[in-house]
């Protein structure tokens, strides 16, 4: 089993600084703080609705942020040309939640797309890096199958391996753990250790699966309401004494307070 | 990335500088290849090289097998710190024959 070894250089890879996000009116992200540093496995955890896939698009550039800026290697992506952006994309791995696959091509197809269009590498090599994918992934059976023919774990496998086809710089994952079995879970997490050290990559996880974050993070990001509660290491998360955080360690149901006529007027909104 | 050859017995020894990735890893397979096509058997040198990506492991692995249909030999020599860890990760280990250095090959 792979030990989680903190290579990490100080050097900071990415930054994001004083960022807010909002969708429209509603303000989802409030004056966030962070760095990941080179080599980091990063873990940002967070109940839902607290924010953390709203980072993840905004730290990725899929849509911009109301305020703040996010640096790559000193590069902020928030006023990037089409062209900065597209070097950098190339240096990044994405792996979403349901793989994100193309349905219409083969699983083979859709890992090699990545080198296809990026690269003028020979069909050979294509295919040899297509097939050393699928083998980490234990998918080698499958990559003549359709999308469709898999199941959600190997949906989420064979999206991490297009992720990785390219050997990212730094890699995003969305919820690796999410609705997979418990073996299969722990193996992908030796795995992102495993391509942590061998491929010395920076790692960006988005998780709300307690275990799989303690197992493999560096450093663990703590979003509550929009709001960055804490940055540290596995032990100052489990030492942290604010109680949104012991909540979610403990997994303490949230206390809903109401305001009893607000929710009489929320419930009978536009009623007679 | 730099890389040249020498020659050690029967052996062509390709030695592999820096890092070998996406944007050199093509070059490599050219030489790679043209040794093989030569028919000689090659000595790939780890000893200074301090990356390389899966498109560099996966010329390695075509040149493996043009080798083994050829009768010839491809071993990897002094591989240590990342690049053994990328032959680890990627099971290459199980299928490359790894020596600790060139010299440790005999005739």
């Amino acid at each position: 089993m792979t030990q989680k070894t903190a290579k990490t250089n100080t050097k900071s890879l990415i930054e994001v600084n004083q960022l807010d996000s909002a969708y429209g009116d509603r303000q989802v992200l409030n004056d966030i703080n962070l760095s990941v540093n080179e080599g980091e496995i990063l873990v940002i955890m967070g109940g839902s609705g607290s924010g953390k896939s709203t980072l993840l698009k905004n730290m990725l550039g899929l849509m911009p942020p109301s305020a703040g800026e996010i640096l790559f290697d000193g590069l902020n992506i928030c006023d990037a040309n089409r062209s900065q952006l597209s070097k950098l994309r190339r240096s990044m791995g994405v792996a979403f939640q349901g793989g994100a696959l193309l349905s219409s091509m083969s699983v083979g197809d859709n890992i090699k797309l990545p080198l296809r269009q990026h690269t003028d590498l020979d069909e050979n090599t294509i295919s040899i890096m297509s097939r050393l994918k699928l083998e980490l992934m234990n998918l080698a059976d499958y990559e003549d199958l359709m999308p469709s023919e898999l199941s959600g774990g190997m949906l989420k496998r064979a999206g991490l391996a297009r992720a990785v086809i390219m050997d990212p710089k730094i890699l995003f994952f969305d919820e690796p753990s999410a609705g997979l079995d418990p073996v299969t879970s722990v193996e992908l997490d030796q795995l992102i250790l495993q391509l942590r050290t061998a491929m010395n990559m920076t790692i960006i996880v988005v998780t709300h699966e307690l275990e799989s974050a303690f197992t493999i993070a560096d450093r663990i990001a703590v979003l509550f309401d929009g709001e960055l509660v804490i940055t540290g290491t596995v032990d100052e998360i489990k030492a942290c004494t604010d109680s949104r955080v012991i909540n979610l360690i403990n997994r303490t149901p949230r206390d809903i307070q109401l305001d009893a006529d607000q929710y009489l007027s929320r419930l009978t909104k536009g009623a007679e | 990335m730099s890389f040249d050859c020498t020659e050690y017995l029967q052996y062509t020894v390709l030695h592999l500088t820096g890092e070998v990735d996406l944007s050199n890893s093509s070059k490599v397979r050219s030489c790679l290849l043209e040794i093989l096509d030569q028919g000689k058997s090659v000595i790939v040198d780890f000893s200074t090289l301090t990356y390389i990506d899966s498109s560099g492991m996966a010329t390695l692995v075509e040149g493996l097998n043009i080798a083994n249909k050829n009768n010839l030999s491809l071993f990897i020599a002094a591989a240590n710190g990342a690049p053994l860890q990328v032959i680890e990760l990627t099971r290459l280990n199980q299928v490359f024959t790894l020596v600790n250095a060139v010299e440790d090959i005999k005739e």
